[in-house]
Formats: C-alpha cells, structure tokens, sequence
C-alpha cells in the first residue's frame, strides 16, 4: 500500500509481524513497486539501447580482427560488407602478454596508474587544504572562493588550449624561468616534462572541485563537536585528525571516488595538450583512442579490447574501494 | 591552524568558564586572537598565491587575446601599447565561429533536454523508493560514470554509421545522452533526497498518486535541481572533445571544442584569432556556471553521500 517513502520509515521492507504467504507477498511486491519500475523504465530503456547494445557490440568487435580495411564502409555509392572474422580473445593475448606488450600496454598502464594516484591525491590535498583555509573566518573569504572556482567554470578546452600556449617554447612560463635563470624544460616535448606539465594542468583543473565539495563537507561538520574536543584540551592536529577526518569522511569518499574515475578516464587534457606528439606521455584512453581513431589502419578491435580493459580496471577497483570503506563501516550510496 | 599545546591552567579555567558562564574565559579568547592573528596573515598569503594562480593561465589567455598580431603571443610586452578588440570583431565576422556557436547550442540543448526529461522521475524513483534491484539500478548508474571513451567509441561509430548519423546532430546528441542521462538521474537524486518525505507523505494522504505528487508537488519544487541537472549536462556536452572531433566531419558543423582545434590550419596559424575565440567560449559559460556553482556541488555530493 505504501508505495513511496518506505525509506522515511527505515529501511525495512515488508511488514513487521506475520509473513504473508509467497502470492501474496508477490502481489504486494508488485503493488509496492510498480510505480518504481515504471518511473525507471525511460533510464533503463535508454541505458539499454545506448549504452548496452554498444557495450556488447563493442565486445563482440573485441573478439575480431576489425579495422578500417576490412569493416563494413560505404565508399561513394558503394557499400562494402565487413570481412573481419571471428579470432577469440587473441586481442587480449596480445595486448596483455603479447610480444612488445610492455611498449604498448604496460608502460601505458603503470603510467596511467601513477598519474591518476598522483592526480587526484594532489588534487585532495591542495582541495583540502584550501578548503581548511577558507572554512575560517576570514575577510574575504567569499572573494577568494569565487576567484578559485575560476578553473572549473572554464571549459578544459579552453583552459588546455592557454597552457599549452603558456607551457610553449617562447611561452610566458619558460620567459620567466628564463629571467631568474632557472633551467627552462621543453614542457611539451621532453617525456618526463610532458609528463609533469600533464599532472600540472590536471591539478589546476581539478583541485577546485575538490575544494568546494570539502568545503561543503566542513561546513556541515557540527561546531560543537570542535569546542568539545577544545575544552577537552585537544591541540590543532588532533582536532584536524579527530573530528575534522571524520566528520569529512562521507564526502570523502564520494569525492575521491569521482576523482579516480575522472582522472582514470580523462581524456582532454592529455589529448589537447600533446595530440599525436607525445607517445610516452598517454595514458590508456588517449592511447586507446590513438589505435582506433588516430592512426591509419585504425585498429577498431583493439581500441575496444582497450576500453573493456579500462572499464574491467574501474570496476574492479571500485568493488574494492566500496568493500574497504564498507569494512570501515563507512556508506556509500550506491 | 598554528597553535600552541594549551597549558593545564588555561584549559581548566576555560573549562569553568565554559560550565559556568557558557563564555570562553578572556585569557583563551585573547590565546585565539594572537593565533589567529599569526594564522590570518598565513592564510591570506596562501590563498593569495593560490588565487593568483587559479586566476592568471586565464588572465593571460585574455590579455593575449587583445595583440592584434599573430607573434604578439611571443612578446606580449608589445601588447600593452596596442590592445584592441580588433580580434574579436574579426572571430564574430568572418570566420565560422556562429557556424560553430550554432551546432554547439544544438547538440548541448538537445542533450540537456533530452537528458533532464528522462531522468526526472527516476531521480525521484531512487530518492523515494526501495525496490527490489535498487542497489544494482545505483550500481549501473554509477558503472556507466566510468565508460572510457575507447569503450562506445567503436561500436557507436560502427552503429551511427549503420544509421546514417555520422555527422549529424542527432547522432551526437544521442552519443552524449548515454552519459547525460544516468548523471542526470544520479544529480537529481541527491536533489530530490533534500527535499522533505512529508510532502509526499501529504500528498499520498490526499489521494494522489505517487505520479501525481512527483508531477504536482515535487516538480515544481524541484526546479533548483533540475537546473543544475539541466546545467551539468549542458556543460559537458559543451566540453566533449573525443566523441565530437570523431563523428562530426564538416567544418560548419564542429563544436567548439572541435572548432577551436581546427582554427590552426584553417587560418593560417593566426594564433591571437584563436585566443579571442577561445575567450569568447569561455565567458559566457564561466558566468552561468558562477550562477549555479553552489547548488551544482550540493547535488553531486549529496547523490552520493546520502543512503
């Protein structure tokens, strides 16, 4: 009978005394949820047609030998069939213990790894911290949340686009180096440059999100919880470690989830920042990206055994992530 | 925060004061101010050189933006004397920048619309009701959050092209809707979460159905949220670069973040047009974007950290 808002009444599902019988129970099930399965119906159906068939299709395309010569084209008028055949999961051999597999797939990864480990671990930091800072009282504290918003209100096209002008040769970072004679790297064709200038411009463009959703996080943290822990002769740190770290945790791990995910995934700032220059610097999309649309033949079959790889790599550590926090007794809403 | 470790007498009359009076005794509170003093002068300089730095790469993209020629981004001393907004007025007439304007509206809107009306009443069905599969429907919503781009690309270009929609608008839009869509309905989520059980609870004893309450009483309510779903999805449909640079093909067709890479060859390497564009992007997008950044936050985190 009640439909909605079972949740505003705990958790429980069903009614607390005698359990009716499995027909009815399935009645009631139905009568109850109904209106859930219809309201979902749109998101299912549109994740199954856009999502999921491709999904399976990509799959599938992962098990061939697709690329550009022999999928299915239409040249002209003419309409040639696809010729690729069926070859297993030969793609995954190959990239995974395949011959080179290390030039190709695991340096990528390793590299990939340590950008997103270094990324998003910058990115808590310095959000932290910023965050801490402008949870104070503190004259214009409103200002300074504005004016550090600013990466994130801009498009990273457009932000990608003005680094790579200010990380060029004659570009204003190295000018300025330059002047207080400090060595001057070539950001953008150095390897272990490129590498830094990549973390550098993802940093900037992610600590702001970081920033604000711990801010938020701070903010509903109970004051009373701090002048407790005051009187009780608690200094800064253990303040910090005490009641801060745990009041923040919920957000926490939202937020780092996210930001593991996106940067795991994130595609525009390597991409617009090197393009096809700087094979060492890509991380396992734009690489992915490379074999399929960057090259000639493109490599459809192992573009996808790519991208299922990737999205095996976040699941997999998604699970995980969510069973430690689970352990910890923390939630995640999901 | 600087401190110093409080000595036991300060601590105990704090603590008497505390019990007594229900007010910090005037020595801590002076302690705090000679801290906070110190700490101020701290923060501000941090946050000055964090602001200074959050804030020039984009100063400096729309002070180059003002050279009127193409090298003047080598020497930008020489802009100073001979800023003008000749650049600008050059971009809005004689390239394809409202060609590219054009497309980009299309296909963000269209997502955006798209997107906010079929995830609306999921939102709400995650936010009011626990059925059976709830915890999985979360999980695919969340699991389509990590679709590298490699991973649709293929096969949605093999299908797009299947269906003819390579280089159209709608094939795009139908691209991004994969990812719009599930977002949407996790934002609104949190959204929803926010807004009291006992208005449904009212509108469930007045007879509605929860159809009716969801489209009399929570709607309308919801306005903010949808918003900033609205919102979301425009401005990552405006950004996407891989999908766009792939499946569009002709140059009056680009989007921005298309258009704004092909500037180079199509025009002759003429560096300052590409910053007036890049500019010209960004404003307007970075001043809608300060209209709703607080509420944008709220949803996102909320759809995650609530049960």
């Amino acid at each position: 009978m009640t439909v909605a808002i079972d949740r505003a009444t705990g958790k429980r599902r069903g009614e607390p005394g005698g359990r009716p019988g499995p027909l009815a129970r399935l009645k009631n099930s139905y009568q109850r949820n109904w209106y859930a399965y219809a309201m979902i119906a749109p998101v299912v159906v549109v994740l199954g047609v856009l999502v999921l068939y491709p999904l399976v299709r990509g799959f599938y395309l992962t098990l061939t030998n697709a690329n550009s010569l022999n999928s299915a084209r239409t040249i002209g008028v003419n309409h040639i069939e696809a010729t690729y055949e069926f070859i297993g999961f030969d793609n995954y051999a190959d990239i995974l213990w395949g011959p080179t597999s290390y030039d190709r797939f695991w340096s990528h990864f390793v590299w990939t790894i340590v950008w997103t480990a270094l990324c998003v671990t910058l990115h808590y930091v310095i959000g932290l911290g910023l965050a801490l800072l402008l949870n104070q009282k503190l004259r214009g504290r409103t200002f300074y949340r504005l004016i550090l918003i600013l990466p994130w209100a801009v498009p990273t096209f457009v932000t990608v686009f003005g680094w790579r002008f200010m990380l060029a040769d004659g570009g204003v970072i190295n000018s300025v180096l330059e002047t207080l004679h400090l060595p001057a790297p070539l950001w953008l064709e150095d390897t272990f440059w490129q590498r830094f200038a990549a973390i550098m411009v993802n940093t900037w463009c992610g600590v702001p999100f970081m920033m604000v959703s711990l801010l938020g996080g701070l903010q509903s943290i109970d004051t009373s919880l701090y002048e407790a822990a005051e009187m009780d002769g608690a200094n800064a740190w253990q303040r910090f470690r005490y009641v801060t770290l745990p009041g923040l945790r919920s957000v926490s791990s939202t937020v780092v989830l996210l930001g593991v995910i996106w940067t795991f995934n994130q595609f525009a700032v390597i991409f617009l920042l090197f393009g096809d220059t700087a094979p060492d610097a890509q991380i396992l999309v734009t690489w992915a990206y490379h074999l399929g649309f960057g090259q000639q033949p493109r490599d459809f079959a192992q573009s996808a055994a790519y991208g299922i790889l990737l999205l095996a790599i976040l699941i997999v550590f998604t699970s995980f992530y969510r069973r430690w926090l689970n352990r910890d007794e923390q939630q995640l809403a999901i | 925060m600087s401190t110093t470790t409080p000595t036991t007498p300060d601590r105990t009359t704090a603590r008497a004061d505390r019990t007594t009076t229900g007010t910090p005794a005037p020595r801590t509170s002076r302690g705090r101010a000679e801290r906070s003093l110190a700490g101020s002068l701290v923060s501000h300089g941090i946050l000055i050189v964090a602001s200074l730095a959050a804030l020039f790469p984009i100063a400096w993209l729309v002070f180059l933006s003002l050279g009127p020629d193409k090298d003047d981004y080598l020497h930008p001393g020489r802009i100073l004397d001979k800023m003008t907004f000749d650049n600008y007025a050059f971009v809005l007439q004689h390239t394809s920048f409202l060609d590219w304007l054009k497309s980009t509206l299309i296909v963000s809107l269209g997502t955006t619309v798209i997107g906010v009306l079929i995830a609306a009443t999921t939102g709400y069905a995650v936010s009011r009701m626990r059925f059976p599969g709830y915890r999985k429907f979360m999980w695919v919503l969340l699991v389509t959050q990590m679709f590298p781009v490699a991973v649709l690309m293929v096969p949605m270009y093999e299908i797009l092209s299947e269906l003819q929609l390579i280089d159209s608008y709608l094939g795009l839009v139908l691209v991004y809707c994969s990812t719009a869509v599930p977002y949407c309905a996790w934002l609104l989520k949190g959204y929803f979460d926010t807004i009291p059980f006992e208005i449904d609870e009212a509108g469930r004893v007045d007879g509605l159905s929860p159809f009716g309450t969801f489209a009399r009483l929570i709607l309308p309510l919801a306005k903010p949220g949808l918003a900033v779903a609205a919102f979301y999805s425009f401005i990552t449909a405006f950004g996407e670069v891989a999908f766009a640079s792939t499946f569009m093909l002709s140059d009056t067709k680009y989007t921005f973040a298309v258009g704004l890479q092909s500037f180079v060859s199509e025009h002759d390497a003429q560096q300052n047009l590409m910053f007036a564009t890049a500019v010209l992007v960004a404003i307007p997008v970075a001043g809608f974007f300060y209209l709703v950044q607080k509420n944008l936050v709220a949803g996102l985190t909320a759809g995650g950290t609530k049960g």
